[in-house]
């Protein structure tokens, strides 16, 4: 095992898919970066480097910069993969979904069902999500519940340098067109990564805490949060269990009812706005499916219903913490 | 002209198989044997088969609401297309996709498109697909004057050139973006965008099968050769209106009939080819009868075959989940 970054993750993941399969490509702006500029080639590798070394490794034929027409190039991308080619885009962030996203949910995803099961489209969107960068409300939303809502897209959130290697190759190779949501306050974040291909499969949980009290789903940046909180918590003497779902679409369902039956306790951790939003699907599953489990009523921690404000003070408000997660615990822990 | 008598029956047979086609969805949709709803594109037929019968299947089109067109000049199956449009189970899209979203890949065919705009980014992307595996395959889209006003069509236009795609734009202006005339929508002209964008265009009269095909054959010679995108702008009007039912109140009067009379692009080709002592009527009228029957057969096949069940709901929707 060697330390990576979240950002050496993805960047090794793409770059080996490269080298054992000449149909994936990659495009997106600046991804190689300072096109037809006089500086440096790949003078950038991304906005935030994740793809950056592609370029001089692979070529311009396989590592397209291209204009800032996401509806254009999104669009491109779903339509080289209907006909032959697995192509990576980057969609730099994912507020951007706006200027596409007829070519994403109208087009990349009903292909196959439309075309009565002649398409396959191997799509991989990479996507930026999150706040805590001192963005604002136009570079920090999440987003992926509208994805998910989708049927024919996958929708998948990495919550460390492991996951993100190992669920970006599982994208590349997958034949449905996969959303790729990278967190942008993540991409220093270290952890163990082996050297070595793996793929992680999309809609099975991933438990980073076991406990018998409580039942935490987070995603994401999240989970960590929710480790920490579940940490903190331990010392308390209240024993979390922490599901990282891994995939929003698939969701595996059965690893949450089957915790909850156990727990008897849910609170759900979502970094996306409350309405419609993951919180709110897991809270109705269980309902649903595990009601009479339950011996709280389900607590979610989101951000309120609002955009994302710029001035760190508001920020800081804004986004959900470990201290949130703790109370929310405690709220559900007190209710019997 | 110097075209083969094969070649010169074979493109009647394709624009007079639409025009059937379509006039028989319009009787059976009247009828109230067609679920949903429809865009004909009688009236057209020249402009997709004269683009079209340059291409090849390596070659991808991707066509726009009013597809039923572009899916025959490309080679779709006319059978399977009817019983597409049937909502039936052995349809060519198993009855999930309905008019407006035939598509079969394995003709090159990328699609009809419910979205007005939608095709233009897929087509480079196919385009990008057939440059990188070097297949010498060309791209085309076809989108309408409506389509010719969305951000797509002109990002499109923009990454084709950049990128120096095999693509060929289609533009056929049928005169109306559904109620709309393309002489108010329109600011400035297709060929003068084209222009804007470094790519060489045309404008070519949409009812002359041989206008059409003559001016296409450069711009898929100058794709094939790695020359970049160019833009045809075809000129043309439906003799329906833009979906079954529509009372075409925005039609001048007597217009459709003028058009009828006038600007039959199978009548046109007809008068041509027998002027010239190419063809004989006669050897039209049989193509005409060949295609009545397959058009008829097309409908029965249509109307006996099974519609999809509960079972075939949610297959398809991924290739595994």
């Amino acid at each position: 095992m060697t330390k990576k970054t979240y950002r050496q993750a993805i960047n090794e993941a793409i770059a080996s898919e490269m080298r054992r399969d000449h149909r994936v490509i990659v495009m997106g702006e600046d991804n190689a970066g300072g096109m037809g500029a006089p500086g440096e080639d790949d003078a950038w590798g991304g906005v935030l480097g994740v793809t950056k070394g592609l370029q001089p490794e692979f070529g311009r034929d396989r590592v397209l910069d291209t204009p800032i027409s996401e509806s254009a190039f999104i669009g491109a991308a779903a339509g080289a993969a209907a006909t032959g080619l697995r192509p990576i885009a980057e969609l730099m962030f994912v507020d951007f979904m706006g200027v596409c996203f007829d070519q994403i949910f109208n087009q990349a995803a009903k292909f196959r069902y439309m075309f009565g099961g002649k398409a396959v489209t191997p799509l991989v969107i990479r996507t930026m999500y999150g706040a805590g960068f001192r963005a604002a409300s136009q570079h920090s939303q999440c987003l992926y519940p509208i994805f998910t809502h989708i049927p024919g897209l996958k929708v998948v959130l990495p919550s460390s340098p492991y996951e993100a290697k190992g669920l970006m190759i599982q994208a590349i190779r997958d034949d449905d067109p996969v959303i790729f949501f990278e967190h942008k306050v993540m991409y220093d974040d270290t952890g163990d990564v082996p050297d070595e291909s793996y793929t992680i499969p999309f809609g099975e949980a991933n438990l980073t805490r076991e406990g018998d009290d409580v039942t935490i789903v987070a995603f994401g940046r999240m989970v960590n949060f929710a480790n920490q909180a579940a940490d903190e918590m331990k010392r308390d003497g209240i024993a979390a269990t922490v599901i990282d779902p891994r995939t929003t679409s698939p969701l595996d369902t059965e690893t949450i009812l089957d915790s909850v039956a156990e727990t008897g306790r849910l609170v759900v951790v979502d970094e996306a706005h409350p309405r419609c939003s993951m919180a709110a699907d897991i809270s109705r599953l269980v309902a649903e499916e595990a009601f009479d489990a339950l011996k709280a009523p389900i607590k979610t921690v989101t951000p309120p219903h609002s955009p994302v404000p710029f001035s760190p003070a508001l920020e800081d408000l804004y986004v959900p913490n470990p201290a949130r997660i703790r109370e929310a615990v405690q709220a559900v822990m007190a209710a019997n | 002209m110097q075209h083969s008598r094969e070649f010169l029956l074979d493109s009647y047979r394709r624009m007079a198989t639409i025009r059937r086609f379509e006039d028989r969805v319009h009787d059976e949709f009247a009828g109230g044997k067609i679920p949903g709803f429809v865009h004909l594109y009688a009236g057209e037929e020249a402009s997709a088969v004269g683009v079209c019968s340059h291409l090849e299947n390596r070659d991808v089109i991707a066509s726009t609401h009013r597809g039923h067109g572009h899916c025959i000049a490309k080679g779709c199956d006319v059978g399977d297309m009817m019983k597409e449009i049937y909502g039936r189970r052995s349809g060519l899209c198993s009855g999930k996709g309905g008019s407006m979203h035939i598509a079969d890949l394995s003709k090159g065919m990328l699609g009809a498109n419910g979205i007005v705009g939608g095709g233009p980014p897929l087509i480079c992307g196919a385009a990008l697909t057939a440059k990188y595996l070097k297949t010498g395959g060309v791209a085309v889209a076809f989108v309408g004057d409506g389509g010719s006003n969305q951000g797509t069509t002109l990002e499109s236009y923009n990454l084709a050139k950049i990128w120096n795609l095999p693509v060929i734009f289609v533009v056929e202006d049928n005169g109306y973006a559904e109620s709309t005339a393309s002489a108010w929508s329109v600011g400035g002209s297709q060929t003068g965008r084209a222009a804007g964008f470094g790519m060489p265009s045309a404008e070519v009269d949409g009812f002359d099968f041989f206008a059409v095909h003559d001016a296409a054959r450069d711009m898929v010679e100058r794709a094939r050769k790695g020359g970049g995108p160019s833009l045809l702008h075809v000129k043309l009007m439906r003799f329906y209106g833009h979906f079954e039912g529509d009372a075409m109140t925005y039609r001048g009067p007597g217009e459709v009939a003028r058009l009828r009379e006038e600007k039959d692009s199978l009548k046109i080709f007809r008068g041509k080819v027998t002027a010239a002592g190419l063809l004989q009527d006669h050897e039209l009228d049989i193509v005409e009868e060949e295609i009545t029957d397959l058009i008829d057969g097309a409908v029965r096949a249509a109307e006996t075959d099974v519609f999809p069940t509960a079972a075939d709901l949610l297959t398809d929707v991924y290739v595994r989940y």
